[in-house]
């Protein structure tokens, strides 16, 4: 048996509870007992015909037939009874629940005693018939005992929701606990019920469920663990209830409704209450209320609506006008400006030279909005009838609107000058003269740019040297080529010394400076000046120099070569003394101290004047008075006093790279040329800024000159002209200087970017000499 | 060392301006108000010299206003009616949403409004100085005036607008004080002459707007409230002016003669007198009854010199302008359908003529097609079918152009069906050096009295002479930098090319003639120019040559011009030396 039980364990597929399980154990032992109640049931089976024949009906219409085709008559009638006898079981009806009680259509054991009782119950329920109704709901939740108990005639008789279940008295409890124990409670006498012996295991529920055709209408009851078939009437009521109806068959939920109160007027009034005696009198707050009104009109404090005036109301506004009248704001009120009036190109039929060509109008397409000179395309159109509608029309007048509250308005001062009142009133040239106004004569020979150039100071010489690796000597009158001297590199610079008893010409190219003897002019002078550079007696102690003298001789001597003096670096620029015994060499080179030397011919001596490097220098110039000494570096221009070995004056000349220097013979003014085209002209008792900056060069300036006596200064540039001004100091202070340009001289030929490179006067005559990169001098008198 | 630091930005300009999003809060208004406000007191914003001072350091890009403009937007009284209408908008809403329909009606009947007399008298103290600001709110109104009314605004101002442009036009022509019209393809401009003042306005093509969508219509509704009661005004003190009565009301005498038999099917009894109005036919009635014109004469003073001089200008000059005034009077004129008419209406209405059209074009007719006295049919087709003889048929233009050269011009210019010569505007005052078109100067001619030239060589010859004239303008410079130029190459070259002697051609100021001398001193003259400018000052310069490159892009367009209108003319001879030569 145990291995029955276990293989039911194993095959149960249907919900099997352990309770079950313990059932189908007490089953098996009662087994035996199986017939007697068979038999039993038989007899009652004849009574409850009816019945059976509605199940049947019923199988039919559940759909179990087929499934439950080979039923034999026994087992059917085994199944009523049961059902039969707790015909009250809860009515929790599924299709779920008829498939898994399907196995348990065996007959349930019963003892005696409780068989009778049960007979004793259907045969009362028999008496009740339909009476289950109007419960419905109640008979999901209600117990079958209730219905047992329940008597006919008193109101409350089937309300059983608080009598207790008088067939099993153990309450409501869960019946797992009597898992264990043979029966399942205790009856009313207190004696035990027996669970029903049972030889259901899942086979038999199984047999059941195909054979029993009452199957689906048998329920379980636990409390009694029996099972009961549903009754006809139940299954009804359950259909009913699961299609939300009523559960009586007999009620009318549509009965035809009596109005309390009929739409007829009855003689007799509903309530007869006398009405009250302040529905008669006049209400005193509401007196009062009307009264104040009334008074509050008659004094006018009220007045009726007036139907409002909604178009607007002129009057003369400016009737009191007071013209003086301040304005309601500050003074700085700027009245809108008028737009601009149409010009003849917004005509609808312009004269045809306004109109855009094809060209015009794609740049016009082109354009960005605001670039475009005119905002629309003229048009001509042929007749007024043809003219279309201004497509920017309410745009413009938008964005005249934007404009008046959104623009910020200025007062512009259109300077409404004439030009010509511009232009400032200077002296005429004519007065100034003299000034040399023409070219007058080309020094043609050199065969490359001419960097330098010189006059002697008689005037009667000129000395040139070029890239062409040659120095020439000119007679200025008659622009001959007198001498030709071949030197061993370009040549950077020139000096004639000014010293008219000495004929020396200095000349530097690499690293050498050359003193030369141009053996021109007074034979006198050439001899003395031999002289003096022979008469030169060595001191006893050699002192240790930076640049080596030597005397030139031979064929080097016939060319007029004096004396040599090699420098440690290469040389830029010569310039003498105006006594004529200093000279001066420039190396420009930015990391060293030595840039500058000074020479003394008569003594051979050589010294560097500055310790320390302030810049590369790019020219350097003796004061013709004084013992000054200006060095240009790039910016600035700085004057030493040669005496006290100081720094005197440092000029800031707001050029970016100084390029020339020239001194006037007075000694108190200075000019300036500069690679950034200005001309700089300090004043120098005044200040170290330039009095006057000008810019009337458009390229670089090259070189610049003082004229010995006439108040002139010339300026030579890269844009191939040479500027003449008048420059005047006057001894009276209060006066101010007069700085004239006089003259722009142009005769020079551009080449490779390069104009004039020196400028030079005559030092007696308002002449000046230039020379180019186009290899000529040119003379300008 | 002593002393409170001194902080940045609470001294000097930085005070005196601040910004947009300050100047609302310290108004307490939306921005939408802020703008209206504005809009309304007339208050923009400043430029501050130096922006960066003023916005504390910051570049930012910023909308700056005075000080003291928001200060005085505190006071004013419309800012408290602002807000009581957002209080309103807010009561309606919860009265909308909470269905009380009473309460609703009573909200809407005591909604807030307000009026802006006191800020027009605020804005224009006197009357002149609304005159002469109502350019602006003439052309809004004559626009909004032509706007359907289908909800871009409201139609009370729509219908407003209308009756203050009709009222203007009235007393325009009851005043005669049109001077100028100009038929340009944004629409028609007109210029009147209004005590002194010269007012001009644009009115649009009558055609339906396409309403672009990206124009604030609220903007411009805030503007045409505000020029609508300036207009309104001003209207008023013009028809006392001239002692008429306001609102203008129809003579009796024409009144009873514009009685027409279905005036009813015209237009709804409330409309038709603005319609009649706005017809011009009539002249108003007066609030005195007097005589058509009382001639002020002006009082003669002794005068001398210059001062007399200058009353004889003035009188010419009124003279003339009383010529203009009767330019069209005694003439009678009939508009044909298809032109404009209200425009044509009014200018010849403003010129003394008389005018009448088609009873189906509009009320106010008063004479028909057929009336024999016509002298002059306006028409602006191609051909017509039934022509009276004794009658000009011209194009809309002539009117224009008459009005604009002050006299009747020759119509056989505008006959129907011929090309008609363009149309100048009559706002460009040629000064010198500026282009003048051909048709001008031929206008010109004709005005001074003199017969139109026919011969097309001589105008040629004659623009010709202008253009070389114009060359020498444009390249006076140019020319004189060149001729110094050569001037001294050749005096460079003098020496070396004195040893090459060159036959024949003997240097002409060599010789030493009169003219050369003068040349001569020019040259000099223009060397010292040439100097001076060398000398100017840096920030001279800048200004001086300012000045030239203007001067020389004028030139330049000048020339451009010119050229376009010969490269034209050509264009035009060579066809119709084409045509002939086809022809024979």
């Amino acid at each position: 048996m145990p291995t029955v039980t276990l293989e039911s364990q194993k095959n149960g597929t249907m919900n099997k509870a352990k309770v079950k399980s313990a059932k189908k154990r007490v089953a098996e032992e009662d087994n035996d007992q199986l017939p007697i109640f068979d038999k039993d049931v038989t007899e009652k089976a004849g009574e409850e015909g009816d019945e059976d024949l509605s199940d049947s009906e019923e199988s039919v219409f559940s759909g179990l037939e087929d499934s439950g085709s080979d039923i034999d008559e026994e087992e059917e009638d085994d199944g009523d009874d049961e059902e039969e006898d707790e015909d009250d079981a809860a009515l929790i009806l599924d299709e779920n629940l008829k498939n898994s009680s399907g196995a348990e259509t065996s007959a349930e054991p019963k003892q005696q005693g409780k068989k009778t009782a049960s007979k004793e119950t259907r045969k009362m329920k028999k008496g009740k018939g339909g009476a289950i109704d109007g419960r419905g709901e109640k008979g999901l939740t209600t117990t079958f005992q209730g219905l047992a108990t329940a008597q006919q005639g008193d109101e409350y008789e089937h309300d059983t929701s608080d009598e207790e279940d008088i067939r099993n008295t153990v309450g409501n409890v869960p019946m797992e606990w009597y898992q264990d124990y043979p029966h399942i409670g205790y009856n009313l006498d207190g004696k035990k019920i027996f669970k029903p012996i049972r030889s259901k295991d899942e086979l038999d529920e199984f047999l059941d469920k195909m054979e029993n055709p009452d199957y689906w209408r048998t329920v379980h009851d636990k409390t009694t663990a029996s099972d009961i078939r549903l009754t006809d009437e139940q299954v009804d009521l359950v259909h009913r209830l699961q299609k939300g109806q009523f559960g009586d068959v007999n009620f009318n939920e549509y009965e035809s409704s009596v109005d309390f109160f009929t739409n007829e007027v009855m003689i007799h009034p509903v309530t007869n209450r006398p009405q009250d005696k302040r529905s008669f009198i006049p209400s005193l707050i509401e007196k009062e209320k009307v009264s104040k009104l009334v008074h509050a009109i008659k004094m006018g404090w009220i007045k009726p609506r007036k139907p409002k005036e909604r178009t607007p109301q002129y009057y003369d506004l400016w009737a009191k006008e007071d013209p003086n009248a301040i304005l309601g704001r500050h003074k700085m009120h700027v009245p809108a400006p008028k737009k601009r009036l149409p010009g003849h190109e917004e005509s609808y039929n312009p004269p045809p030279e306004y109109l855009l060509t094809e060209e015009e109008r794609l740049a016009w397409e082109q354009q960005d909005a605001e670039d475009r000179k005119l905002p629309f395309l003229p048009q001509k159109h042929s007749c007024l009838r043809a003219v279309p509608a201004f497509s920017r029309f309410i745009h413009e007048r938008f964005e005249r609107c934007l404009d008046l509250y959104l623009c910020p308005r200025q007062r512009k001062m259109r300077v409404n000058v004439n030009p010509e009142d511009l232009i400032p009133k200077l002296p005429k040239p004519k007065d100034l003269q003299p000034f040399p106004t023409t070219m007058s004569l080309v020094y043609r020979g050199h065969t490359s740019l001419v960097r330098s150039i010189s006059a002697s100071p008689t005037g009667q010489w000129l000395v040139s040297g070029s890239d062409d690796f040659t120095v020439r000597f000119w007679e200025v009158n008659t622009g001959r080529c007198m001498k030709t001297l071949e030197v061993g590199g370009a040549v950077k610079s020139v000096a004639w010394n000014p010293n008219p008893a000495v004929c020396l010409v200095a000349v530097c190219f690499e690293s050498t400076v050359l003193l030369l003897n141009p053996s021109l002019g007074d034979r006198l002078v050439v001899s003395s000046t031999d002289q003096l550079i022979t008469s030169y007696e060595p001191p006893e102690e050699d002192k240790e120099q930076a640049v080596t003298w030597a005397l030139s001789e031979g064929p080097e001597h016939n060319k007029g070569h004096r004396l040599t003096l090699t420098h440690p670096k290469a040389v830029k620029q010569v310039v003498w003394h105006g006594k004529g015994d200093y000279l001066s060499s420039v190396m420009p080179d930015n990391t060293s101290n030595l840039q500058v030397l000074i020479h003394q011919v008569s003594k051979r001596r050589t010294q560097n004047p500055f310790r320390k490097n302030k810049g590369l220098v790019q020219c350097v110039s003796f004061h013709p008075l004084r013992p000054y000494f200006f060095v240009a570096t790039q910016r600035y221009v700085r004057i030493y006093n040669l005496i006290k070995q100081e720094l005197t004056k440092k000029l800031m000349t707001n050029c970016k790279w100084i390029s020339s220097m020239a001194i006037h013979p007075g000694g108190d003014n200075l000019i300036c040329g500069s690679y950034d085209c200005r001309l700089a002209w300090f004043d120098l008792d005044l200040s170290t800024k330039p009095y006057k900056m000008l810019r009337h060069h458009k390229k670089a300036l090259r070189g610049v000159a003082y004229h010995r006596n006439y108040p002139l200064f010339a300026s030579g540039a890269d844009d191939g002209s040479v500027i003449v001004c008048h420059g005047m100091v006057y001894n009276d202070l209060l006066q101010n200087p007069l700085i004239v340009p006089v003259k722009v001289l142009k005769g020079h030929q551009i080449t490779q970017d390069l104009g004039v490179l020196d400028v030079t006067f005559h030092p007696t005559q308002p002449w000046v000499f230039s020379s180019g990169a186009d290899t000529t001098i040119r003379l300008f008198t | 060392m002593g002393g409170l630091q001194k902080k940045k930005y609470e001294r000097g300009s930085a005070t005196n301006y601040i910004t947009r999003n300050k100047a609302r809060k310290k108004l307490q208004l939306s921005l939408a108000d802020f703008r209206r406000l504005c809009i309304l007191k007339g208050i923009y914003p400043h430029e501050p010299k130096h922006k960066k001072k003023v916005n504390k350091g910051s570049t930012a890009p910023r909308t700056f206003y005075l000080l003291k403009d928001i200060r005085f937007l505190l006071h004013e009284p419309i800012v408290r009616k602002f807000r009581e209408y957002k209080v309103f908008v807010r009561k309606l809403r919860k009265a909308y949403g909470k269905a009380e329909w009473t309460g609703v009606e009573r909200l809407r009947d005591n909604k807030p409004g307000y009026k802006l007399d006191h800020i027009i008298k605020e804005r224009y103290p006197t009357f002149i100085d609304a005159l002469r600001d109502i350019d602006d709110a003439l052309s809004m109104c004559f626009l909004f005036s032509t706007f359907a009314r289908t909800g871009k605004c409201h139609v009370q101002t729509i219908t407003l607008c209308r009756r203050l442009t009709v009222e203007w036009m009235n007393y325009v022509v009851t005043s005669r004080s049109l001077r100028k019209v100009f038929l340009s393809i944004k629409g028609i401009y007109y210029q009147a002459e209004v005590l002194g003042q010269l007012i001009t306005w644009l009115v649009p093509y009558q055609f339906a707007h396409d309403h672009p969508t990206d124009v604030d219509y609220r903007v411009m509704a805030t503007f045409t409230e505000m020029y609508t009661t300036l207009f309104g005004f001003i209207n008023f003190r013009l028809y006392q002016t001239l002692n008429l009565v306001y609102p203008p009301k129809l003579d009796s005498k024409a009144e009873s003669e514009l009685k027409a038999e279905h005036e009813e099917d015209y237009a709804m009894d409330s409309e038709s007198y603005l319609e009649k109005l706005s017809a011009l036919s009539a002249s108003l009635a007066r609030v005195v009854a007097t005589a058509e014109e009382e001639e002020n004469q002006l009082d003669l003073f002794p005068t001398e010199g210059e001062d007399q001089e200058n009353m004889q200008a003035r009188e010419k000059e009124q003279k003339e302008q009383e010529a203009q005034n009767r330019l069209f009077e005694g003439l009678k004129f009939f508009l044909n359908r298809e032109v404009p008419r209200e425009s044509l209406a009014f200018i010849l209405r403003c010129f003394g003529a008389e005018v009448s059209w088609d009873k189906s074009l509009c009320i106010g007719g008063t004479y028909e097609v057929a009336d024999e006295t016509i002298t002059h049919q306006i028409v602006d087709r191609p051909d017509m079918d039934k022509q009276y003889i004794n009658r000009y048929y011209i194009q809309p233009q002539w009117v224009f152009d008459s009005v604009n050269a002050k006299m009747r011009l020759p119509v056989e210019d505008y006959f129907l069906g011929t090309t008609l010569p363009p149309h100048l505007s009559p706002f460009v005052e040629e000064k010198d050096g500026d282009y003048v078109p051909p048709e001008k100067l031929k206008l010109m001619a004709l005005q001074r009295g003199e017969k139109p030239v026919q011969e097309d060589d001589e105008e040629d010859d004659e623009e010709e002479e202008e253009e070389e004239e114009d060359d020498d303008v444009d390249d006076e410079e140019l020319t004189e930098e060149k001729n110094l130029k050569k001037m001294e190459d050749t005096r460079a070259h003098g020496k070396t090319l004195a040893v090459k002697v060159t036959p024949g051609k003997v240097k002409p100021w060599e010789t030493g003639s009169v003219g050369n001398k003068v040349r001569l001193e020019q040259e000099e003259k223009a060397e010292e120019k040439r100097l001076a400018i060398m000398m100017m000052k840096k920030k001279e310069k800048y200004l001086y040559d300012k000045i030239m490159f203007g001067k020389k892009r004028t030139t330049r367009e000048v020339n451009k011009l010119t050229a376009k209108r010969k490269a034209h003319e050509d264009a035009g001879k060579a066809q119709k030396k084409q045509k002939k030569a086809k022809k024979q």
